[in-house]
């Protein structure tokens, strides 16, 4: 019986052989031909954590910080641990109540687990903070932990800093997953510019975490570990001085203001009306801040130097001149006789002088600032025989007008600024069915048709008026700590652009000196200076609005450009207030104090009776607050229809509201009490509970 | 002939191999459970962390060891019956007193002793279908006495499914290896094989593909063997039996245990392994395809885990202490169960190669040794371990790394647990023990 099972122990070895090899054929499988094991492995157990470093700071040409960093705090829970803390005690600490505190327990547990922390109350204010860290030892699971965030200690220069926020989907797919969701980006301004200089480097730290997600501990002792680079620091042209005197005198003003350095293009300041502290875009409040703010009729948000559109109106006419000169089509003794209007053409445009020999050579027409002469040479230029046709002679005209980056973006290091507008020959053709000449558009010679430049290159034509034919792009940051040659962001600010230096330095004095009669004798005589020859020139344009539904035609727009000293220029600027009257009303005065307080470096005293009074001045259009009371009441009705929630649109019920507000006097205050925004209160600018705190300068 | 001297015909390199098996636990079980900045020599000796009280587990074991080499071999021979009575009681005792654990009520405890029945009564079925396949009157060719001998065998398999221990259960099948060998029919191991072959097809196909297919090879058969179907009708009885039956299974006793007998966990195991998804429902099991990428549920959590665990240990392994998977507890039972993970790991393809060549060899010397007894029970008994050993590692090793539904049975010799230490180094010793007295004939 035995020898005959005895084959049968064969049998069972090779069972037992099959199986084995079976097995080892599965862990040949697994740990030689998979290898998705490994990284598998690595994501369940290593957490990578990304180190943000610190973002760079922006200096002023004086080396004064305008933008820098400061550290907020964030409180934090960890849901596994927070039994038995005090909820109603925390509760009334962080002022909410216990269904809004168990939601972001919820909140957390879904976002981050229950055994990693997760945030509770981003960016405390100080009080929060300081009640908070007295108390902290009651509350298991919760801690304050240090965040750092931008801080803007002048309040000033909203606009050119722009601010930082939380990448958007838009964000992260255009960085080709560079960003992740919860990391911070500039979003406007500097800071959305430079993003790439300013963040810096991203370290990271891998660290273990165990099965319920705890942190337990460094990977590998931290050998793959990567430090954080600190974002480098911007080194700017502006004044920050300059730049918060413009933004007192644009308070309570639609408008914009910009002043250029001629020589480098380096922006001193740049202000656009109206105004807000960048402060408020940062730190606690930001969301609602912003919704304010972005919920106003009035725009703060926007930046009017660079995407506001105004018709520049006689301020082009030195401009318009140098095309005729460079054309070879005038010289500085060209004259006209205009007795009160221009009647070349069908239509008579008509000019404020009528007197005789106020055109009889270009400085007195600059001076007198003369519709009849500029109109002509601009004729004169677009019809020239050379050009065989308006068409070409048009086309030229507008390269011209290019080659001052006039219809053209300028290229400040700003993000998404306007072009303004120089229409292409072909729009005139389309218009005009092909059938126009230089008399369809020669108020294009004053600055009007369909011309439209925004503040900052209106900034930049003085530039080339005051440097004699060549400008360097406008912009902001003159250099980057460390730069090397690869930072080719720079590269284009560095180019000189030549565009007229061709025409003769006597020329030019005809045209400086027309400029600077404008502010002896003429219309800008508010912008005389003691000691300080300025050259300037004022402009009054035309301002109509589609206003429910009708066209209106609304209070002028108050133009003004200007560069002092004439004889070494140091600063152009252009400042447009909209719905202000004539340039030397309320444009002139402003752009005189700022080349004073640059130039000097301060203002005499007297002066300083003068800043009050501009600040003080609320020239907020009237149509503003009928605007504000349609998008506000559309709104509510809107909420009530979805949410059948009556309490948004109750207030608009009442009787008040119901006359046309647009009757109302200009700059009166607005009936509408309760939506009124930060324009008609200044001091909302500034809320007054908000404090830093450490406010650093440097 | 050399029983005075019991050192002599000592099987060492058995003795050698279960030694280099202990030490490799012990080592595990430390890679797997120490944590960072314990001091390791006061760890070891402390008897408090697993890898200690482990240890002494094995130096328990080992005075055990010597004690069975220094009992007369006569004594495994004459208290068999006993042994495996005793193992009966204890595991009937496990009824009234038992103490339910992570869903299974075959555990009796005194105080902080935990002990398993179940797990014990392995070597006393080895020791008594030893002792009942070498009486001199036994002609195992005989119906009643192969079924007395799967009587004995799988006796405390049924006692423990009633524990709800169905793990442990399956150990006692390795049984029929053993019977096997003393000669119970091939076809009875031919039929079981097709069962299992059938039973996992019914759970892997459609119902109605899989009777259409038993059909084709029905009707196949009838065709090929028409010639002599026309000799004997006996044959065309048997082949429509044999469809009816196979059917009846595909089609009733299938669903009717996955139903009613098994515990919705098990099932759930068994789906996942094969890769089904497990909807549980009040009518019949349905089974569907498991969609490319559903959220697994924790019921394949363990699997998928151990077999990260060890598929990222790649060629040469991370080394002790260096999982990542095994130290942060994404792998569950990882001291016990799922202890291969951690040699998986740590050691890669290199180290779980060499484990399964030292567990080969065991085996293979196991079945030497026993091929070379004189006396049928010291035979019987060997191929009792090598069965129970075989059962254990294949079936660990293939539940950690995803080749069988997870069943929860130790790795012989290197599972964190002293039950299961002891049961184990017992088992092989007593073989041992019977080894060095080979030329003696023992009923």
């Amino acid at each position: 019986m035995s020898v005959f099972n005895q084959s049968r122990s064969t049998v069972i070895r090779l069972i037992v052989a099959g199986v084995f090899l079976i097995i080892v054929a599965q862990l040949v499988n697994l740990q030689l031909f998979s290898s998705k094991y490994e990284a598998l492995a690595f994501n369940n157990a290593v957490y990578p954590k990304v180190r943000y470093p610190d973002r760079g700071i922006i200096y002023d040409r004086k080396g004064k910080a305008i933008l820098n960093n400061t550290i907020m705090y964030d409180l934090e829970v960890t849901p596994s641990q927070i039994k038995g803390v005090d909820t109603s005690f925390l509760c009334k600490l962080v002022e909410i109540d216990t269904a809004e505190f168990k939601k972001r327990i919820v909140t957390a547990i879904l976002k981050n687990g229950r055994y990693r922390p997760s945030i509770f109350e981003d960016l405390l204010t100080p009080e929060m903070h300081a009640r908070l860290e007295e108390n902290i030892y009651k509350f298991p699971g919760f801690a304050l932990v240090e965040r750092p965030v931008r801080v803007y200690p002048f309040k000033a220069a909203a606009h050119i800093m722009g601010y930082i926020g939380e990448a958007d989907s838009g964000n992260i797919k255009r960085s080709n997953g560079f960003y992740r969701l919860g990391d911070y980006i500039g979003k406007t301004g500097l800071e959305a510019y430079y993003e790439r200089v300013l963040m810096g480097k991203r370290g990271v730290e891998y660290l273990i975490k165990d099965n319920k997600n705890r942190l337990v501990g460094k990977y590998e002792n931290g050998i793959y570990d990567t430090a954080a680079v600190a974002g480098r620091n911007l080194h700017t042209y502006i004044d920050i001085e300059l730049q918060q005197l413009a933004e007192k005198l644009m308070q309570g003003k639609v408008g914009a203001v910009v002043a250029i350095e001629p020589k480098s293009g380096g922006i001193l300041s740049m202000v656009s009306g109206p105004n807000f502290d960048p402060n408020m875009l940062t730190g606690p409040n930001k969301q609602q801040n912003f919704n304010k703010l972005f919920l106003d009729v009035s725009s703060p948000l926007l930046n009017r130097a660079i995407k506001g559109q105004y018709p520049p109106g006689s301020t082009f006419k030195p401009l318009g001149a140098l095309v005729a000169l460079d054309e070879g089509i005038i010289t500085p003794s060209f004259g006209i006789g205009c007795s009160g209007a221009y009647y070349g053409c069908s239509r008579p445009v008509k000019c404020t002088h009528s007197n005789a020999g106020h055109a009889a050579n270009l400085r007195l027409a600059i001076a007198n600032s003369c519709n009849s002469y500029f109109t002509h040479i601009y004729r004169l230029s677009v019809d020239a025989g050379k050009y065989k046709g308006v068409k070409n002679g048009y086309q030229k005209w507008k390269q011209y007008m290019n080659a001052f980056d006039l219809g053209v973006r300028v290229g400040v290091d700003l993000p998404s600024e306007d072009r303004g507008n120089i229409p292409d020959s072909s729009v005139y053709n389309k218009v005009y069915r092909n059938s126009w000449n230089s008399c369809t558009n020669l108020t294009l010679g004053i600055g009007q048709d369909m011309m439209l430049a925004t503040p900052l290159q209106l900034a930049n034509s003085m530039c080339i008026i005051a440097n004699k034919g060549y400008y360097y792009t406008p912009h902001f940051v003159k250099n980057i700590d460390d730069e090397t040659p690869a930072d080719s962001i720079m590269n284009p600010f560095r180019i000189k652009h030549e565009p007229l230096t061709s025409i003769p330095d006597d020329a030019y004095e005809a045209v400086i000196s027309g400029m600077q009669d404008v502010v002896e004798i003429g219309t800008a005589r508010v912008a005389k200076l003691p000691d300080i020859n300025v050259c300037a020139k004022t402009g009054t344009a035309e301002n109509y609005r589609v206003i429910d539904g009708k066209r209106t035609k609304l209070k002028d727009n108050s133009v003004f450009v200007c560069f002092a000293p004439r004889e070494d220029p140091k600063i152009a600027i252009a400042v447009i207030v909209e719905n202000a009257g004539y340039g030397g009303t309320w444009a002139g005065p402003i752009a005189a104090l700022m080349m004073e307080k640059f130039l000097n470096d301060t203002l005499r005293t007297e002066r300083l009776k003068e800043v009050e009074r501009i600040a003080a001045a609320n020239l907020m259009p009237g149509w503003l607050v009928r605007e504000q009371y349609k998008a506000d009441s559309t709104r509510a009705y809107n909420w009530f229809k979805m949410t059948k929630d009556s309490s948004a649109i109750k207030r608009f019920l009442r009787r008040e509201y119901k006359k046309d507000s647009l009757q109302q006097k200009e700059n009166s205050p607005s009936p509408i009490r309760d939506i009124r925004t930060t324009w008609q209160r200044p001091e909302a600018i500034v809320p007054e509970q908000y404090s830093l705190t450490h406010p650093v300068t440097a | 002939m050399n029983a005075r001297n019991s050192s002599k015909g000592i099987d060492w390199l058995l003795v050698g191999l279960y030694m280099m098996l202990c030490a490799i636990g012990v080592i595990s079980i430390f890679g797997a459970t120490y944590k960072e900045g314990e001091p390791i020599l006061q760890s070891f000796t402390s008897f408090k962390t697993d890898y200690s009280k482990q240890l002494i587990f094995w130096l328990l074991a080992m005075v055990i060891a010597v004690i069975i080499m220094v009992t007369d071999s006569k004594f495994f021979t004459a208290t068999a019956n006993l042994w495996y009575a005793f193992g009966i009681v204890l595991l009937l005792l496990v009824f009234p007193f038992h103490t339910e654990i992570k869903g299974t009520r075959s555990i009796i405890r005194f105080a902080s002793f935990q002990l398993q029945p179940a797990d014990l009564c392995k070597v006393f079925v080895a020791l008594a279908l030893a002792k009942y396949l070498s009486r001199v009157e036994t002609d195992f060719s005989k119906t009643k006495s192969q079924l007395i001998a799967t009587a004995i065998a799988l006796t405390p398999a049924i006692l423990s499914i009633l524990q709800q221990e169905t793990g442990l259960a399956l150990v006692y099948f390795s049984f029929f290896l053993v019977m096997f060998r003393e000669g119970l029919p091939a076809g009875i191991l031919i039929i079981g094989f097709s069962f299992a072959v059938l039973v996992v097809a019914t759970l892997l196909m459609e119902p109605n593909t899989l009777a259409m297919i038993l059909t084709g090879i029905a009707l196949a058969a009838i065709y090929i063997l028409r010639r002599q179907i026309k000799r004997r009708k006996q044959i065309l009885i048997t082949i429509v039996g044999i469809w009816m039956v196979c059917v009846g299974i595909q089609r009733f006793l299938v669903p009717y245990v996955f139903e009613s007998v098994l515990q919705p966990y098990q099932v759930k195991r068994i789906y996942d392994t094969i890769g089904k998804d497990y909807a549980p429902s009040g009518g019949t099991a349905v089974l569907e395809e498991a969609p490319a990428k559903k959220k697994d549920d924790g019921g394949d959590y363990n699997v998928k885990q151990s077999k990260i665990a060890i598929g990222s240990g790649g060629l040469a392994g991370k080394g002790l202490l260096k999982g990542t998977q095994t130290r942060y507890d994404f792998v569950p039972e990882q001291r016990t169960d799922f202890i291969f993970c951690t040699i998986g790991e740590g050691f890669g393809f290199i180290g779980s190669f060499i484990l399964m060549a030292i567990y080969f060899l065991l085996l293979m010397r196991i079945i030497t040794v026993a091929e070379r007894q004189r006396s049928v029970f010291s035979r019987a008994y060997a191929y009792g371990v090598a069965s129970i050993l075989f059962f254990h590692i294949a079936i660990n090793i293939c539940m950690t790394i995803g080749l069988a539904p997870v069943i929860g049975i130790p790795l012989p010799f290197i599972s964190y647990g002293g039950t299961s230490l002891i049961t184990f180094t017992a088992a092989l010793f007593i073989l041992i023990r019977l080894d060095a007295d080979r030329q003696m004939v023992l009923r």
